[in-house]
């Protein structure tokens, strides 16, 4: 590269550059804020670079045509205009890179008024009232319509509405009535995702954002991961609401209603209240749900434990079957299953590798199937008269709970996914301050926080999770005199793709609570354990395709896919904005919090192992675990 | 179908028929590339499309780059409203306009053409077919042309779908790389990275036409046609209310008058020169040349007889706008659309002065703002007609 | 072979035609759109799994451009030029008043014998010689009321020995 730096002056102040680096970026470093609506942090050139690098596939994307037209910033909202000197017309800052020392001003009368009379005529198009949108106070067009006085309808306003919102049976939820057509859901979704379930219809005045045929989201390609709601500037995209329907449980009086708490929500709902974004409020969070009326809060962390021994449980078996029985049925490597906007993922685009997913139901459906059958029959509580809650940073979790085979129980595992951001409107219509409440452990007999289950919140947490327990079990020996402070920082971090193994240099008596899987670990004594992350789908498209032509990913044993970038911390649920700087604070957040636990391992949380000692007695992967905790998948078109 | 039976009239005689492509190719196989790019430079050629770029300058920042495959893309995509001249040239003259490409090739280094040909000239199809086949016949396309070791050039036609915004180069390129017609932001310009992210020339057909005939007559005699700023001929459409629509050949600083006098449209209420995209020039202003800096022309000129609504027109443009803008940038798109309301409206009730000081603001943001030049022109022909005809608005005093 | 499988060796074929990258999306779909009158959904899916182009950019690629149609269209397309200097002579209003009478359809419908559509397009470069209209392909010009019925009688007489030919 160029390294020689470019000294361009903008509103006066001089600021040296690499070449390339264009007068939007030039500006921010300036300190100088110039308005965006197509542009998105994530969605800049650095930002789309990194999300790709160091994979294996470097430079090779997600389907096989070039996709440099969605790379580039479309420059088409026109508002962060500026002047050049020397140059006619107005320029989009975020389209126009330095190659030449030159002089910019980013405000004049000239500029203020395109960028007005933009606005003015994206709210001529624009139906919809500020007060009922699930976007007001997040709305970025509202900010810079403040910003720039449009107070008066010179363009005019629709007295209708101009299209239909179909909510009805959708998750994700487009009101084309509020859409600008910044066009970043399209390329959240293609660049991010490697979905393309959205792409601009028409032409002219005819342009609109559809699916294929203009389906609705829920007869689409979608995965319901909700990248695209995070990505809106407006209220135009948004999850099914369903804080009507829990308040609704609430206040009915018949009704037993039990939430369970992800660990990605507790990372990022503070900076609904003002917080920086990795403020973690797990504790004060349980006052909250408690002063809203829910009767138990539950740790989506105990599940989360229970998920990696059923599917630790299932790796070993796997590895044992393939390995050492030789049986070709147990295909490896095993997927993880937790992600549902990854199975989706792999249901529409890889059917043929369903078999590689761990059988084993997410956390949230194992809390569901636990709760109804275990913890009903333990309290003597009616499981008709559950209603199981959970908060998750996720509007795929929505359509997981939606599945129709998810409810082994007789009864729906879970009867209300929530996001983040609905929760926290939720507190907020119940006027709590959520960082000033006081803390409040969560209820027994799911309530013991565990580190191993914090770290789900994270791209690599699940792996890690996995590691520490599986290492243990196998070798009886600690994994902290492997991994210092049991960190097995490998798997840790922000790549899209990354690989790790592990040595098992020897091997211990198999514990009691697996000898109906394998007969001994002497097979594995020696082994080398290998294993793969991915997060974000397009990454996940990385990961299969080198699985299909036989590169280093089909060595692995046990592959993590995340379908979010970041994992559940970028989850499609996650307070707006979520941007890179926004992922990495919640990680560290999630990480921090791990590291003060005191349990941090799967198999030594206490709550799991009773209920392998009361319920599922004969083990994890047994019959009965099959029956309740496990699942299937179906191949989608 | 025999493109003949759409001919249309011919006003003059062209300087296109007086030339062989095959000798403007035998020149530039003879010499060296630079030489090439220097004749064309100092012919002042200057593109046709509508932007008016100096051919040579193109070329030779084509011919710096690092990049290959190069291509020449020859752009007849031509939906100018009001213009027609390459339907013309692509009838009459193909292998001038397949030499012209060769030429470019020979000069910036490439070796691949794509002839991108609207929807709408569908039926040119088969006769450019033949043409390219008789080029190859000759050796006048293909390897080693005219027996030069080093000189190898071919051409493919590539067809559009319908869409005006296309002829915009950077559309085009979309366009021909499947994708939707969006205009790309201008940096990297197409001579650095344009089709398939290779340094691509694009040209109009008429510039490419040009092309053998200055390499034949020189590149003085061509200069020697127009004025010194503005070197040459142009090649105009003329339709509207005269009594004799068709094909002009006109040097530059021709006046307006002198050619509405030659189509028989002496008593013109207005002309637009320049398509739905120039602007509207009444009697007033007949005295103007044609020359840039002067009334720029995309070579299209519609005459406007006495019982014409100007405001009408301008509302045809606009609605014209309002279908072809490629809708992604919100100057073009919804201005568009509002600008076609604003119209209808002062059409029926008028203009206020507030009505008049907004529909200006929203002109000028849409000149200043748009992403591509579609937007950017979009206003001018309605803004010249307010400029000059306001007075026929209802309640005008 | 069901009509979804005859589409897919369609599109095979025509990808042995045009290849089987990107830039071969816009001939194919142009192959598709001539021979059908539109490209349907079964089409579009059938372009994006052999070009690995997605259905959603297949879509948005459709639906861009005014010669295609993702909906039935008749047999005949017919386009007829709306810009300035066709619309401002004094034949157009008749000649567009005899199409829909002929046809006894309006604009951007189809004849229910599926034989014509009615499409408005912007300026075909007949300007000198309008007003204009193109059916599929070919352009029509100097239309009056007259010709515009000898016209559509032609196309009529056309797909009649067309159908006796079969
Ligand atoms: C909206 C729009 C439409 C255009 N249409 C055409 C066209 O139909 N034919 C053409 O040659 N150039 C057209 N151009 C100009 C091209 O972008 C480009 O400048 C030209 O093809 C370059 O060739 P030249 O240098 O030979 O003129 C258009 C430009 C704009 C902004
Ligand atoms: S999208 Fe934004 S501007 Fe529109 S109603 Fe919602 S908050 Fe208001
Ligand atoms: S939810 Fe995910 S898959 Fe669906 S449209 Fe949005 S980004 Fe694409
Ligand atoms: S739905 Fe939202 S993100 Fe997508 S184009 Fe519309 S405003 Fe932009
Ligand atoms: S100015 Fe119009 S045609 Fe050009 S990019 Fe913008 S919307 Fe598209
Ligand atoms: S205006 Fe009708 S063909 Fe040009």
């Amino acid at each position: 590269m160029d390294s020689e730096l470019i000294t361009v002056t903008i509103d006066g102040k001089e600021v040296k550059v690499i070449p390339g680096t264009t007068v939007l970026e030039a500006a921010r470093t300036a300190g100088i804020h110039i308005p965006t609506l197509c542009h998105h942090d994530d969605l800049c050139s650095e930002a789309l670079y990194q999300q790709t690098a160091s994979t294996p596939h470097q430079g090779e994307h997600s389907h096989q045509h070039e996709e440099s037209a969605m790379l580039s910033t479309p420059s088409s909202c026109r508002i962060c205009l500026v002047e050049v000197e020397g140059l006619p017309k107005l320029h989009a800052s975020c389209a126009l890179p330095i190659h030449n020392a030159m002089t910019v001003r980013t405000t004049s009368t000239a500029i203020r008024h395109a960028r007005r009379d933009i606005l003015e005529l994206m709210m001529s198009e624009h139906y919809g009232d500020c007060f009922a949108c699930a976007r007001n106070g997040t709305c970025e067009l509202q900010k810079l319509c403040a910003d720039y006085g449009v107070t008066s309808e010179r363009f005019g306003r629709p007295h209708e509405p101009l299209f239909e919102k179909a909510e009805i049976g959708n998750i994700i939820v487009r009101d084309q009535n509020k859409c600008i057509l910044c066009r970043r859901c399209v390329r959240m979704c293609a660049l991010y995702q490697g979905v393309y379930a959205l792409t601009t219809e028409g032409r002219g005045d005819h342009s609109r954002i559809a699916t294929f045929m203009g389906k609705e989201m829920k007869d689409a390609t979608c995965i319901n991961c909700g990248q695209c709601i995070n990505r809106c500037p407006t209220g135009a995209l948004t999850e099914r609401d369903d804080t009507d329907a829990v308040w609704h449980a609430i206040e009915d009086p018949d009704k037993m209603v039990v939430i369970q708490t992800a660990p990605a929500p507790r990372a990022a709902i503070g900076e609904m209240f003002g917080c920086e974004p990795g403020t973690p409020l797990t504790f004060q969070m349980n006052t909250a749900l408690k002063r809203v009326g829910f009767d138990k809060v539950f740790d989506t962390n105990f599940s989360a434990d229970l998920t990696i021994l059923e599917e630790g449980s299932e790796l070993i078996s796997r590895l044992y079957k393939a390995l050492v029985l030789k049986d070709n049925t147990a295909a490896l490597p095993q997927f993880t299953s937790c992600s549902p906007g990854w199975i989706k993922f792999i249901e529409h685009f890889y059917p043929k590798y369903l078999p590689n997913l761990s059988s084993a139901k997410s956390p949230q459906q194992m809390m569901g199937a636990v709760l109804k059958t275990y913890f009903a029959e333990k309290n003597g509580w009616d499981p008709s008269k559950i209603v199981s809650v959970s908060l998750m940073p996720c509007t795929a979790k929505k359509f997981e709970a939606a599945r129709p085979e998810m409810d082994a129980s007789g009864y729906r595992d879970v009867d209300y996914a929530l996001t983040t951001r609905e929760l926290g409107r939720m507190f907020k219509q119940a006027g709590i301050e959520l960082p000033k409440l006081d803390k409040t452990p969560f209820d027994d007999p799911f309530g013991t926080p565990t580190g191993s289950g914090v770290i789900f919140g994270a791209t690599g947490g699940v792996m890690e999770a996995a590691l520490r327990t599986v290492f243990e079990i196998v070798t009886g020996e600690k994994v902290e005199s492997v991994f210092d402070h049991a960190d097995i920082k490998p798997v840790r971090g922000f790549d899209g793709v990354r690989m790790a193994e592990l040595t098992i240099s020897k091997v211990g008596p198999v514990p009691e609570i697996l000898s109906h899987l394998v007969p001994d670990f002497e097979w594995l004594k020696g082994a080398t354990l290998r294993v793969g992350l991915a997060h974000g789908t397009v990454n996940a498209i990385r990961v299969m395709k080198d699985i299909e032509e036989g590169g280093p990913l089909s060595q692995c044993h046990f592959i993590e896919f995340m379908a979010c970038p970041g994992g559940c911390l970028g989850g499609g649920g996650q307070p707006i904005p979520t941007d890179r700087e926004i992922r990495a604070a919640r990680a560290k957040a999630i990480y921090s919090e791990d590291a003060t636990y005191v349990v941090r391992k799967s198999h030594e949380n206490e709550d799991v192992l009773r209920i392998y000692r009361e319920f599922f007695k004969e083990g994890p992967c047994s019959h009965k675990s099959h029956e309740l905790l496990h699942t299937h998948y179906k191949e989608r078109v | 179908m025999d493109p003949k039976a759409v001919h249309g009239f011919v006003g003059n005689k062209l300087s296109f028929s007086e030339v062989t492509p095959r000798d403007g190719i035998r020149m530039a196989a003879e010499m060296a590339p630079e030489d090439v790019v220097a004749i064309i430079g100092a012919s002042g050629l200057r593109g046709r499309g509508g932007a008016g770029f100096p051919t040579g300058k193109k070329w030779e920042f084509a011919r710096g780059q690092e990049g290959s495959p190069k291509y020449i893309i020859c752009n007849a995509d031509e939906g100018e409203p009001g213009t027609f001249k390459d339907r013309l040239i692509l009838t009459d003259f193909p292998e001038l306009v397949f030499a012209g490409m060769a030429i470019a090739g020979r000069a910036v280094g490439a070796e691949f053409g794509i002839l991108y040909l609207r929807a709408e000239y569908g039926w040119l199809r088969e006769h450019l077919d033949a043409a390219l086949e008789r080029c190859r016949v000759a050796n006048t396309l293909g390897n080693n042309i005219l027996g030069a070791s080093d000189f190898s050039f071919d051409i493919s036609i590539r067809m559009g779908s319908g869409a005006y915004v296309c002829g915009e180069e950077t559309a085009l390129l979309e366009s021909l790389e499947g994708r939707r017609g969006d205009a790309r932001n201008r940096i990297p310009f197409p001579v650095q990275a344009g089709y398939l992210g290779k340094p691509t020339v694009v040209n109009n057909v008429e510039t490419l036409a040009w092309v053998p005939c200055i390499m034949v007559k020189g590149p003085s005699w061509f200069a020697a046609m127009g004025t010194r700023k503005a070197p040459g001929a142009w090649l105009f459409c003329v339709s509207g209310d005269c009594k004799r629509p068709g094909i002009y050949e006109y040097p530059f600083g021709t006046s307006l008058r002198q050619i509405l006098s030659d189509v028989g449209a002496e008593n013109a209420k207005a002309v637009q020169v320049g398509g739905a995209s120039g602007t509207c020039v009444p009697p007033a202003q007949f005295d103007r040349t044609m020359t840039p800096g002067d009334l720029a022309t995309g070579g299209s000129i519609i005459v406007f007889g006495p019982g014409q609504d100007m405001f009408a027109v301008a509302e045809n443009f606009q609605h014209f706008f309002c279908d072809e803008s490629c809708g992604q940038c919100i100057p073009c798109r919804l201005g568009n659309q509002r600008m076609l309301e604003a119209i209808g409206r002062m059409r029926k009730d008028g203009l206020t002065v507030d009505g008049e000081r907004n529909v200006r603001q929203l002109a000028q943001t849409m000149t200043v703002a748009s992403k591509c030049g579609l937007g950017q022109m979009s206003a001018r022909a309605f803004l010249s007609i307010l400029n000059n005809f306001s007075g026929e608005l209802p309640g005008h005093v | 072979m069901d009509a979804q499988q005859t589409l897919r060796t369609e599109v095979e074929q025509l990808v042995r035609v045009h290849g089987r990258t990107r830039t071969a999306l816009m001939p194919i779909l142009q192959d598709l759109n001539r021979a059908h009158s539109y490209i349907s959904e079964d089409a579009m899916l059938a372009v994006s799994d052999a070009l690995n182009v997605p259905r959603a950019e297949v879509y948005g690629v459709a639906t861009f451009y005014s010669y295609f149609s993702v909906k039935p269209r008749g047999t005949y397309v017919i386009r007829i030029c709306r810009t300035i200097s066709c619309a401002k002579q004094g034949d157009y209003h008749p000649a567009i008043a005899a199409l829909f009478d002929e046809l006894g359809i309006g604009m951007g419908e189809t004849t229910s014998d599926g034989m014509f559509t009615i499409e408005q397009t912007n300026c075909i470069g007949m300007c000198d010689q309008g007003p204009a209209m193109m059916v599929n392909e070919i352009p029509h010009i100097k239309l009056t009321e007259a010709s515009v019925r000898s016209i559509l009688n032609e196309y009529r007489h056309a797909a009649l020995a067309a159908k006796k030919a079969q």
